[in-house]
């Protein structure tokens, strides 16, 4: 455990997660999440099927910045990414926090690699990247995306359902060794986990005018 | 420069440098209700046919203020770019940026000529202020129904704004509330930047504001010469 892992994960790095809700505000829309339980159900749901895609393909990207042709194997993976993700609202919304997260990645750990990834990549490679360029390990990039497919619903469901801050906090802390495992079970394979429940939730949500969130 | 030295040691490794070419950014913010999308779209009236301009829209919901300057005709729709702000109008404009400078960038590789973009906040309190990694220079928009205790109030916006604006003088006599209080408590508190109380009902052309915005569009011309 690094202070660039902490940096990487934190909700503070601006890369403009803080506008994405992972799609608890459609599930909230939907009468699906509604309180601090359900609310640990959609994340448990979400860590388990985007998570652990993410954190194979943010394992992976970071173990492809020592490839002997890092611009193919990085692109390769953004495929990958596609193959993974098929509802075009969500891909559209890990395109555009890749390229939040490269745009600050790149400013705080100079890197080669960064030119090395396609133009607006998917999120979890520009997560690799960082992770590489700050010295981080596969594990630990996988474990940054395990962490962060639940800690940014998290705050968006306090914030839509003004939910007690410290339930919250709680519902979190206590996926911690559900989140590791994640990171652990996706560091070395490119998991391809689905959640029609989750592609059709990203789908409704960007056709509203009236939403809060980009994703 | 000595000869064991090289050119990477007088280069500051945190800076982003100065931003050559592309458009001034101003920001305008400032509380519900105060008027922030009436004057960007008195700015478009006025400086539209001046200036190759744009405009992005941060909204508590999406795209209520885009819809407005649409319906005014004031802006073609490929010229306003609305974002979305996760519940935090005030993140998106501070703290995280990013969702901003995406709305910027795309406004500017689609309009290679622009020369201004304003980016109107969402309703927010006096607390709220723009980070300059985002625009050049901002404009706070209070009004004078919300009481003339409001500059006294303080807070970044009023006392840290590029242009501090005072709009809604018409309202004055009806909400007993005192110009010259407000201005003397204005200048007080903003160590000389300029304060202009205006009427957007009176004047609609926002003269004097489009004036401090030409000012602030030379300037920059000057900087980037």
């Amino acid at each position: 455990m690094t202070a660039a892992l902490l940096t990487l994960a934190d909700s503070r790095l601006p890369a403009g997660g803080h506008t994405h809700s992972g799609g608890v505000e459609q599930a909230i829309a939907a009468g699906v999440l509604t309180d601090p339980a359900s609310l640990a159900l959609f994340l448990r749901r979400r860590l388990t099927t985007s998570g652990a895609v993410a954190a194979g393909l943010a394992a992976a990207a970071c173990r492809a910045v020592d490839d002997a042709d890092v611009v193919a194997a990085l692109s390769a993976l953004d495929a990958e990414a596609d193959a993974r993700t098929p509802s075009p609202a969500l891909r559209a919304a890990s395109r555009q926090q890749g390229r939040g997260l490269v745009r600050v990645g790149g400013r705080a750990w100079p890197h080669p690699a960064w030119a090395a990834l396609p133009a607006q990549p998917h999120h979890p490679l520009a997560l690799g990247v960082a992770a590489a360029a700050g010295g981080l390990t596969p594990r630990e990039a996988a474990a940054a995306a395990a962490y962060l497919s639940v800690s940014g619903p998290a705050t968006a469901a306090q914030r839509l359902l003004a939910m007690d801050p410290i339930t919250v906090a709680a519902v979190t802390a206590r996926l911690a060794p559900e989140v590791d495992a994640v990171a652990a079970a996706s560091t070395d394979g490119l998991p391809a986990a689905a959640d029609p429940l989750l592609d059709l939730l990203a789908e409704v949500h960007t056709a509203r005018k009236d939403r809060f969130f980009a994703s | 420069m000595p000869p064991d030295h090289n050119l990477d040691d007088y280069v500051d490794p945190y800076s982003p440098g100065h931003r050559h070419g592309g458009p001034l950014r101003v920001g305008l913010g400032g509380p519900v209700g105060s008027g922030k999308t009436a004057l960007a779209a008195a700015l478009c009236r006025t400086l539209g046919a001046e200036y190759d301009l744009a405009v992005v829209t941060n909204d508590i919901y999406t795209t209520e203020d885009a819809d407005f300057l649409r319906r005014n005709a004031v802006l073609p729709d490929d010229r306003i770019e609305a974002v979305q702000t996760g519940c935090c109008p005030h993140t998106a404009i501070r703290d995280d940026i990013t969702a901003n400078l995406d709305a910027v960038e795309l406004l500017e590789s689609r309009h290679p000529g622009l020369e201004l973009v304003l980016v109107e906040s969402g309703g927010d309190n006096l607390t709220a202020s723009f980070s300059y990694g985002l625009v050049d220079v901002q404009v706070f928009v209070v009004d004078v129904a919300g009481g003339d205790k409001v500059p006294r109030k303080g807070g970044p916006g009023v006392t840290a704004s590029d242009l501090l604006v005072v709009n809604k003088t018409d309202l004055a006599p009806l909400v007993g509330a005192d110009l010259g209080v407000m201005r003397r408590d204005a200048d007080a508190v903003r160590g000389g930047k300029p304060t202009l109380l205006i009427s957007l009902r009176e004047d609609p052309a926002a003269t004097e504001v489009a004036e401090w915005v030409r000012e602030q569009v030379r300037a920059r011309a000057l900087q980037e010469a």
